[in-house]
């Protein structure tokens, strides 16, 4: 390789052979049957779509779609995959960490072990849990505001892609050189001076996706701002709307903090400037101070929309109104604000001095107060209620009791003296999963299987929503207690071997609570897959919940159009409202419908992406410059089509007003 | 204080699943890693006046209103009440209050930049025993430690004598990296070119486990030491036992030592080149390379940018020693 021709090098730049994991060690052959199963699933796939001749119709009414809830359907698939891959790499971490002891190293080596602690956390975040998020939020914001699509519905389709580019930046790098070693925050020294091509996926994997983000951050604030139906006041929102208006409001003003860090860490590490370095004037601790000015806002950011979901549930399977709305309402937004100014509790132990340590400590502790709040008001919902306790409401509950813990435990992280022995430890790590999966997690399955009817028209099955749920539940305290009683014990994260036998017992159970959660996940599968398969058996009205907000109004599935005629809302609870007064839907006087058309730019921006961010992983500086000209000149050209919009005639919107999902409420429920 | 009763109580689950296992951060041996640990109790111990009955509120709240129980009220239009509302603000706040100012109050007094006051509780410092001065390094991927008041320095394995304050000043000659002896004290980050510090005081003899708390590259897991808590004779005897190898860590020898390796026996030197501490935290150990408190001198008495450049009249470099991190210079 060394002695490759100019033309080659011009071509393949640090590409080889020897990139490729085709060597005769473990490594490798772990790479070898990964790809082999990834190769043949995706051949399958391929060949099934091509023998149904589906691929036309994938084109036309999926990946140009400017459809948001079609945009939701699909990320909220891109994550279950992506979640599968990011747990494929949290078993094989319970599985080196339970085993190697001793004269045992365990079946990973450093290199590789590395690589999938930091892919688990960079995906399970940026691909798992904000593509579930930005999905639930593309899918029922829209149809709880009463409009017909979001402020931007090419921008939408834009961000999907983009995420989509990062994230086939982030498989290829499984099988084309490798990942980043770094952490999932790639903290310099180490992100700076690791050489090959890992960090570099990561940066610019995250780099596009966190372009998509920050677009869809901008098309929902606008969305909710300026699109909402008549008479529905801020105060009137609806609390899912309400938590993705502060989401979003998070995402535009700490996204571009996490986009301007990894442009400079690229600097350093392409250009040879010194931003991060230990010398020449650079610093490490500038960087750590920017990427957790955006990564405090984005663990908030995660968690807010879950907020909104349980606040929905809470409400209609109490069948009773949310206790106090406003201070709800303010908790929200005060947890918003604060969020940005406690981001320093990550790094206590820098040296920082004791007053700004204290600083950060109290306001971080301050959170807890709305948070608290929040809890409370769930409560006092159910008190005088008349719960029901379908799947949706199983995972809520399960969330209030986990989500109470793990912030408890965060609070005490928070306790700035009490940080200096907790910091980076394993009782770290069992706190964070002890939020995201109690919180994060827990509403994405709860908002799964309150909105599928909504956006299917069938309710998934809840047998094995009860099995998915319970294996997820105890498996999650299976997998976690173990990690805060070694973390007390003083054991700290990412060690791929121990000297220590006494610790292996735990990390023991903690693998078993893994294996339970895989469970859980493939129960959720067998949920889904039995569901699809019986559709009829599991068929729905248009409100088997007895909704209390807009989406709940229309058909299940939604029309294109979502409304056929805008909702005028006069209460806070329009859909119950509606109900109460006697709603009766119209059915004549149908006007034509304007509506976006779809296009296929966004898939051309994103493949572009992806070719870009391979040429600059691999130096392939043609590649490179050729991609970015194609996404500029692509991105112009598009200025230049007029013909966005189409005109659903009033005839169609007639027919589909007849013969829609229209099921009287509540048939079908399981109440 | 209080912390102490009350520990007994909240934690009794805890205990229960961490008997027959070393919860060193329950129970650590150091003087400081114990007031650490009680400040974690204590916050414990707070939060649990309202985690446990609210846990015990979603329980029984959600049992007596559940659908199927037609005895319960049922007031689909309550959503509004102004008591609960202010209680439901005013309770954690009070909470937070409590545990805010336990917190201010633990941060400043358990600042590690502060020299003890204590050596453990009931006892002051005796002010005619100098603290023990250490200097860490963290290489890549093992420890330095200096005693410039011995003239030694080892690798991975650093120890003191019970009940003297140790004053540790920490640096790194690449990586970051964060020194951490559970039960000694709580750690504090090394960065190359900065220094940290840590006050602690080891109380009970004892081999700990040492080890790096960030992550910090390919031999981050095989970086550990061991620390030992000795009395004043077995102290003296280690230190003579180091002193016995005559080896000398010379600049050449440091950076042989310096570059990148995994699972290094502990080694001893019996003398070091003197002012290499000085040089590792000014990142000039290499041939050629300008030490940054001569260069912020330098920059400082061309009246350039810099800190320093508001100083009239820069002292001479030697007496602008890089302090904390707070005093890093920009160029």
């Amino acid at each position: 390789m060394d002695h490759r021709s100019e033309i080659w090098n011009f071509l393949l730049g640090n590409l080889s052979l020897k990139v490729l994991p085709l060597h005769n060690t473990l490594e490798d052959r772990i790479l070898q049957v990964t790809f082999a199963v990834v190769a043949i699933s995706g051949l399958a796939i391929f060949g099934w779509v091509t023998v149904k001749r589906r691929w036309g119709y994938l084109w036309r009414e999926w990946f140009t779609t400017v459809d948001h809830k079609k945009l939701g359907i699909m990320y909220m698939i891109l994550a279950t995959v992506m979640l599968l891959r990011g747990f494929t790499d949290a078993i094989m971490m319970r599985i080196q960490q339970a085993t190697a002891f001793g004269a045992n190293m365990g079946y990973l080596p450093p290199t590789h072990y590395d690589q999938i602690f930091t892919a688990h956390g960079a995906i399970m975040i940026f691909f798992v849990a904000m593509a579930y998020i930005v999905g639930l939020m593309n899918y029922v914001m829209p149809t709880q505001i009463g409009a017909r699509d979001v402020a931007f519905p090419f921008l939408n389709n834009l961000s999907f892609w983009l995420t989509v580019s990062g994230v086939m930046l982030f498989m290829t790098s499984l099988f084309v050189g490798s990942f980043s070693r770094a952490g999932w925050l790639g903290y310099p020294p180490v992100s700076e001076y690791q050489l090959g091509s890992g960090v570099d996926y990561y940066i610019w994997g995250l780099q596009l996706s966190g372009l998509g983000t920050l677009l869809t951050g901008i098309n929902f604030v606008v969305t909710i701002l300026k699109m909402r139906a008549p008479g529905m006041s801020l105060m009137k929102m609806p609390m899912f709307t309400w938590t993705s208006l502060c989401t979003s409001g998070l995402i535009v003003v700490t996204f571009p903090i996490l986009t301007a860090a990894l442009f400079l860490l690229s600097l350093d590490r392409y250009v040879g400037t010194h931003f991060f370095t230990n010398d020449l004037g650079g610093n490490v601790m500038m960087y750590i101070n920017l990427i957790w000015i955006w990564g405090h806002p984005e663990v908030y950011i995660l968690i807010l929309p879950l907020f909104g979901v349980f606040s929905e549930i809470v409400a209609t399977f109490s069948g009773k109104r949310l206790f106090g709305y406003s201070s709800m309402v303010y908790a929200t937004v005060s947890i918003m604000i604060l969020s940005y100014l406690v981001w320093l509790h990550h790094f206590f132990t820098m040296g920082s001095g004791p007053d700004v340590n204290s600083f950060f400590a109290l306001t971080t502790m301050m959170i807890s107060i709305p948070t608290g709040v929040k809890i409370f008001n769930w409560l006092f919902t159910m008190y005088r209620g008349r719960v029901r306790f379908d799947v949706p409401m199983l995972w809520t509950m399960g969330f209030l009791f986990t989500f109470t813990i793990g912030g408890m435990t965060g609070v005490m992280l928070s306790v700035a003296p009490a940080d200096f022995l907790l910091h980076n430890s394993l009782f770290l790590v069992a706190h964070f999963h002890n939020v995201i999966i109690g919180g994060v997690v827990f509403g994405v399955f709860a908002g799964i299987n309150y909105w599928f009817p909504k956006a299917f028209g069938f309710q998934l099955d809840p047998f094995w929503g009860k099995a998915s749920f319970w294996f997820w539940q105890i498996g999650f305290w299976v997998a976690f207690g173990p990690l805060y009683v070694l973390g007390l014990m003083g054991v700290t994260r990412r060690l791929s071997h121990f000297e220590d036998p006494s610790l292996q017992i735990w990390f023991v159970i903690a693998a078993f609570g893994a294996f339970l959660i895989l469970l859980g996940i493939l129960s959720f599968l067998m949920q889904l897959y039995v569901s699809i398969r019986h559709r009829e058996r599991y068929a729905v009205g248009h409100d088997p919940w007895g909704g209390r907000t807009l989406e709940w109004s229309t058909s299940s599935p939604p029309p294109p159009y979502n409304f056929a005629f805008t909702p005028v809302v006069r209460e806070r609870d329009a859909w119950t409202d509606m109900k109460e007064h006697g709603y009766v839907r119209p059915r004549d006087g149908f006007q034509p419908i304007h509506m976006p058309k779809n296009s296929a730019t966004g898939v051309w921006i994103g493949l572009l992406g992806f070719a870009f961010g391979f040429g600059m992983t691999w130096y392939i500086w043609w590649l490179a410059v050729a991609s970015f000209v194609g996404i500029v000149a692509v991105a112009i050209g598009h200025t230049f089509n007029y013909h966005r919009e189409e005109t659903i005639p009033a005839e169609d919107v007639k027919q589909f007003e007849h013969t829609g999902n229209w099921k009287p409420a509540g048939e079908g429920a399981s109440a | 204080m209080p912390a102490n009763r009350l520990r007994g109580l909240v934690l009794i689950p805890l205990f229960i699943a961490l008997a027959g296992c070393k919860a060193v951060l329950l129970d650590p041996s150091g003087d400081v890693a114990r007031q650490q640990s009680d400040v974690m109790t204590a916050s414990v111990a707070i939060m649990a006046l309202i985690i446990v009955p609210v846990l015990v509120a979603i329980a029984v709240i959600a049992w007596r209103y559940r659908a199927s129980n037609r005895d319960a009220r049922y007031e689909p239009e309550w959503d509004h009440s102004s008591q609960l509302e202010l209680a439901v603000w005013a309770v954690p706040l009070l909470i937070i209050i409590a545990l805010g100012a336990i917190t201010w109050i633990g941060t400043h007094q358990l600042d590690p930049y502060q020299p003890l006051n204590r050596v453990v509780d009931g006892k002051s410092i005796d002010t005619n025993v100098r603290p023990l001065e250490i200097e860490v390094v963290s290489l890549d991927w093992k420890w330095l430690f200096f005693y410039p008041q011995y003239g030694i320095a080892t690798v991975n394995d650093v120890a003191a004598p019970v009940d003297v304050p140790i004053h540790f000043k920490l640096t790194s000659s690449r990586m970051m990296n964060s020194f951490f002896v559970p039960a000694l004290v709580g750690q504090i980050y090394t960065m190359a070119g900065m220094q940290t510090e840590l006050n602690a005081v080891i109380n009970k003899p004892g081999v700990y486990r040492g080890f790096s708390a960030n992550y910090s590259g390919i031999g981050f897991t095989d970086m550990r030491f061991r620390f030992q808590g000795l009395t004043r004779k077995g102290f003296q005897d280690w230190i003579s036992r180091a002193r016995a190898g005559g080896k000398t860590l010379s600049l050449a020898a440091y950076r042989k030592l310096a570059s990148p390796s995994r699972n290094v026996p502990a080694a001893y030197f019996a003398a070091y080149a003197p002012d290499l501490y000085q040089r590792i935290l000014n990142t000039c150990t290499q041939p050629g390379q300008v030490c940054k408190d001569k260069m912020m001198a330098q920059d400082a008495r061309r009246n350039q940018w810099g800190p320093s450049a508001r100083h009239s009249s820069p002292r001479p470099a030697a007496q602008q020693p890089l302090t904390s991190v707070h005093e890093v210079p920009a160029h």
